[in-house]
């Protein structure tokens, strides 16, 4: 049978070409083609991973941004909370402090008052009594400027004793 | 690989049938009717001998199936256009070199350091005077000439360094960005080979080196087949159903199994571990048979299916001659069925000669796989091979 008979020419020729072209597509195209292929998959490989972390960061950040938000928003009530008790508080100091001095000048006012009253009457006192004492000195002055006035008084008076 | 024969098998046997129906009532041309349709398989440019008048299809179809000296493009005969091929012969006299067209499609002899002739496709040395083949001198020969075969793996390799020469440089061009052209077309199939031929028969770690061999065996046989599938110059030639090519490809992976293969499948293979000493006197001869078994199978199956191929298609192609030269009517019927089987077969070629290149690597990486195995426990070994095959 033909068909089924080696030729050794071919096989001689095949075993010398296909020794070479192994050699030439291993040195020129396996070796780049392969290393390329690899060197690309993991480049790929590297960068989804990459995409991965950013989307796990992303989500960090996100979490870590609400929680500020949270946070800052509570701050801000407590603040606003703060700062009207402060202002109740110094609205209520103020008055009170308000009312304590008009207390205290009243007091201080009224004891003026009470003072400067005393001194008053007291000076009307003493005017009154000297004014008194002038009075009766010019009464006894015109009362026993005479003899006879003298007389009648100490007749007047005599009649009073007279009468006890 | 079962399958592809079976569906070969069943062909053969609808071929047989269209024998056997049509011939009941088709077999009474007329003798001057006869001869007026042979003329036609010669008008639709086939080969028919020309000695005799009727068409021979069985030689046509190895004619076409087999290596020859020069490389026919049309026409027959006398007529038929070939491109010549240089014929190397080495004898005991030394080289001689020189053009197929001396032998004027083999009606010539040409006078070097013997006479040679072509004579029923092979060289032969022949007696001009007695007309007769000198076998003692054929002996002497030894045929080195670029035949039919040698220029078509030729051309197939050439394909091959320019293809990937091109896309390796494309790598580079395009470096780490998505493949394009010609690139986006072979990656799939370097990546196929390397996840789904050599990772998984091979193993993780050791893939690599048998990478270039496994790569080139797979696009070289896929290469020619496909070439082989294209009916024009460069195309058409039966490659990979050439023996010699099939033995040398099954010869590389058998010694590149022996320069791998590590004490642990040499113990494999003459002294099956835990094996009783009466047992291993059957076993060992069975074992080293299939060290050479292995690769003689690979080579058998890529050179059947190929050339079943071939073989199949011509076939239908040489029934619409058949028929025609019995009624020319009846040619041009079972025309339209042969086209359509040859298509269908046509199609089914196309899957048969990526599947040979795919088997072909597939077995070869398993092979270079247990060859390089190192085994665990000598008690575990069975359970090693079932893991192996995960």
């Amino acid at each position: 049978m033909e068909l089924v008979k080696p030729s050794i020419g071919l096989i001689f020729w095949m075993a010398v070409s296909f020794s070479i072209i192994l050699f030439l597509l291993k040195k020129f195209a396996w070796k780049p083609i392969l290393g390329m292929i690899k060197e690309r998959e993991q480049s790929i490989e590297n960068a989804l991973a990459a995409a991965e972390n950013a989307k796990e960061e992303m989500k960090a950040l996100q979490s870590n941004n609400e929680r500020i938000l949270v946070e800052a928003r509570a701050e801000r009530d407590q603040l606003l909370k703060d700062a009207r008790e402060i202002r109740e508080k110094m609205i209520a100091d103020a008055k009170g402090l308000a009312t304590k001095e008009g207390e205290r000048l009243l007091t201080i006012a009224r004891d003026n008052i009470q003072n400067e009253k005393m001194a008053a009457i007291t000076e009307l006192k003493n005017l009154v009594a000297s004014l008194s004492i002038e009075i009766a000195e010019k009464i006894l002055k015109s009362e026993l400027s005479s003899d006879e006035k003298q007389k009648t008084l100490v007749n007047t008076l005599l009649k009073d004793v007279n009468l006890n | 690989m079962a399958n592809k024969i079976n569906i070969s098998k069943h062909f053969l046997l609808i071929v047989a049938l269209f024998f056997v129906t049509f011939t009941s009532f088709a077999y009474e041309p007329i003798d001057a009717e006869k001869h007026e349709n042979a003329a036609e398989p010669k008008e639709q440019g086939e080969k028919a001998h020309e000695e005799s008048t009727t068409f021979d299809a069985g030689k046509m179809i190895l004619e076409h199936v087999a290596d020859s000296h020069d490389w026919h493009m049309w026409g027959e005969g006398e007529h038929s256009v070939s491109i010549p091929l240089p014929i190397i012969i080495y004898s005991d006299k030394g080289f001689d070199v020189f053009s197929s067209a001396q032998f004027h499609h083999g009606h010539a002899s040409f006078l070097g350091k013997y006479n040679y002739r072509l004579h029923e496709g092979s060289l032969v040395v022949f007696d001009d005077i007695t007309g007769t083949v000198d076998e003692e001198a054929t002996l002497k020969l030894t045929d080195f000439s670029v035949t039919k075969n040698v220029a078509s793996m030729l051309v197939t390799m050439l394909l091959m360094l320019w293809v990937f020469i091109t896309v390796a440089k494309a790598y580079k061009n395009n470096q780490g960005k998505a493949p394009r052209g010609l690139q986006s077309f072979v990656e799939p199939l370097i990546i196929f080979v390397r996840d789904d031929v050599a990772k998984p028969s091979i193993g993780d770690k050791r893939y690599e080196k048998f990478m270039p061999f496994l790569l080139t065996v797979f696009f070289f046989i896929m290469f020619s087949n496909y070439l082989g599938l294209i009916p024009v110059f460069p195309g058409g030639v039966n490659l990979t159903g050439s023996i010699s090519i099939a033995m040398v490809l099954a010869g590389f992976t058998l010694l590149i199994t022996f320069v791998v293969a590590n004490k642990h499948y040499w113990r494999h293979v003459f002294a099956m571990p835990g094996v009783p000493i009466p047992v291993l006197i059957i076993l060992t001869p069975i074992e080293i048979l299939g060290v050479f078994l292995r690769p003689f199978v690979l080579m058998i199956r890529l050179f059947a299916n190929i050339t079943a191929g071939h073989i199949i298609a011509l076939a239908f192609f040489s029934l619409i001659f058949i028929f025609g030269e019995m009624n020319t009517g009846l040619g041009f019927g079972v025309s339209i069925f042969s086209l359509v089987f040859t298509v269908f077969m046509g199609f089914l070629e196309l899957l048969v000669a990526f599947l040979q290149a795919y088997v072909f690597t597939l077995l070869s990486a398993i092979y270079f796989g247990s060859a390089i195995d190192e085994g665990h426990d000598v008690h575990n070994h069975v359970d090693d091979h079932a893991l192996e095959k995960h």
